[in-house]
């Protein structure tokens, strides 16, 4: 077996490769690039995990900005339905007026159109009263050939239209 | 040992032999010589930068490669942490550094280059290196936990809830089957990859051996070899993997032990 035949006469050397190649691993690759090879790991396992808070936070923020639109909306419908039925009320009230200023005048001017026409028909009445009270002394004169006096034949002609 | 047929020897993959004639280089007395099984490990620790390298493009949306490498990483994490908690992350260069060590030298021990004329040699099936292995994670068990808890590290010895008169005798199994451990730790891996490529090895030299001694022998036993070889591989290369997470394994466990004690 040559590990231990040979062992006597190769003791040292074996040691001394052996510590000056494992010692290279140990020092270079071992203190020198592990380290970097897990913090790479580890920064790659940070950014995912921050990553993943983010797009969270994100989901969150959206859900909340969506909720905020909408209670935004049903505000302005609100307020746009309150501004429509304000005018509504508005402007069956500015009617209601102008209608009954209307109405105001119309009546004025229908009382005044009658009161016209009772002056007019009264007028009328006097002028046929004095009409026929002349056609009546002229009746009576030519018929008798009595004197009525104008007084009297007016008189008699406000009976006979008057009944 | 199996090794009678010819010249085949199963062992041979094991033996260390100096390379570019630095048969003589020495520090102080001890012989450094570069071999066959320092080639591999220079191999191994290559291998295994460029893999690494080749993942730290730091991408947010990593690539294969990339992946694979953040895989091992990140498997590496789990286990410490699962094993010490949040205390077990400072650890985790330390653990990578081992678990791939021996993964990649199990594996590229493994690699089918014979038929190019190479010789792959598996160095974690030499004891000397399982050895030393084990001796780092046990000092680092040792180191932290005197550092960090004192003499008090020697209450891990006592488990709680021990009655009084039972602590005399407790006490030194929990000692010795604690010093046990870096032999466990070594001897498990060393024996676990040479029986592995003993036994690959002893199917090849039946391959061979038989059909040198006729085309009926070679149909009646080199076949069923080599179909017994090609599952034996893959076996292996499961237990490649299943050794270097046992090592890392049972370190993380011993790194609790010194962390939290109980």
């Amino acid at each position: 077996m040559p590990q231990i035949a040979q062992l006597a006469a190769t003791y040292s050397s074996q040691i001394f490769w052996l510590l000056l190649t494992f010692g290279f691993v140990f020092f270079v690759v071992g203190l020198g690039m592990v380290p970097k090879v897990q913090s790479t790991v580890d920064a790659r396992n940070t950014k995912i995990a921050e990553d993943l808070a983010t797009a969270k936070a994100s989901f969150a923020r959206a859900d909340e900005l969506e909720e905020q639109n909408r209670a935004r909306e049903a505000e302005a419908r609100a307020a746009a339905q309150a501004i429509v039925a304000e005018a509504k009320a508005k402007s069956a009230k500015d009617t209601e007026k102008k209608v009954a200023a209307e109405d105001k005048k119309i009546a004025a001017k229908l009382a005044d159109a009658e009161a016209a026409i009772a002056a007019a028909s009264a007028k009328a009445l006097a002028e046929i009263e004095a009409v026929s009270a002349e056609a009546a002394q002229d009746m009576v004169a030519r018929v008798s050939g009595a004197t009525v006096s104008a007084a009297d034949a007016k008189k008699a002609v406000k009976v006979a239209l008057n009944g | 040992m199996a090794a009678e047929s010819g010249k085949i020897d199963p062992m041979h993959q094991f033996a260390i032999e100096p390379l570019f004639g630095t048969d003589h280089l020495a520090v102080g007395g001890y012989n450094i010589a570069f071999t066959n099984s320092a080639l591999w490990m220079v191999i191994t620790a290559v291998v295994l930068w460029i893999f690494v390298a080749g993942g730290m493009k730091r991408q947010l949306v990593p690539g294969r490669w990339q992946m694979a490498v953040e895989f091992f990483t990140g498997f590496i994490n789990k286990l410490l942490l699962e094993n010490a908690g949040s205390a077990g992350k400072k650890y985790v260069p330390y653990v990578f550094s081992i678990f791939m060590f021996i993964l990649m030298a199990n594996l590229l021990g493994l690699l089918p280059i014979g038929i190019f004329g190479l010789h792959p040699f598996t160095f974690t099936s030499h004891f000397t290196v399982t050895g030393v292995l084990a001796i780092m994670s046990f000092s680092i068990v040792l180191a932290v936990g005197f550092w960090k808890h004192g003499l008090h590290f020697f209450s891990l010895f006592v488990p709680h809830g021990t009655p009084l008169p039972m602590i005399p005798v407790i006490f030194p199994i929990e000692l010795v089957s604690f010093l046990v451990r870096p032999f466990s730790l070594g001897l498990r891996l060393f024996v676990a990859m040479t029986a592995g490529h003993v036994l690959l090895k002893v199917l090849a030299g039946f391959v061979i051996n038989s059909t040198n001694a006729g085309l009926g022998y070679g149909a009646l036993v080199g076949i069923p070899s080599f179909t017994l070889m090609i599952g034996i591989s893959a076996l292996e290369m499961l237990v490649a993997c299943i050794q270097a997470y046992v090592f890392a394994l049972l370190t993380s466990l011993y790194i609790n032990d010194a962390e939290h004690l109980h």
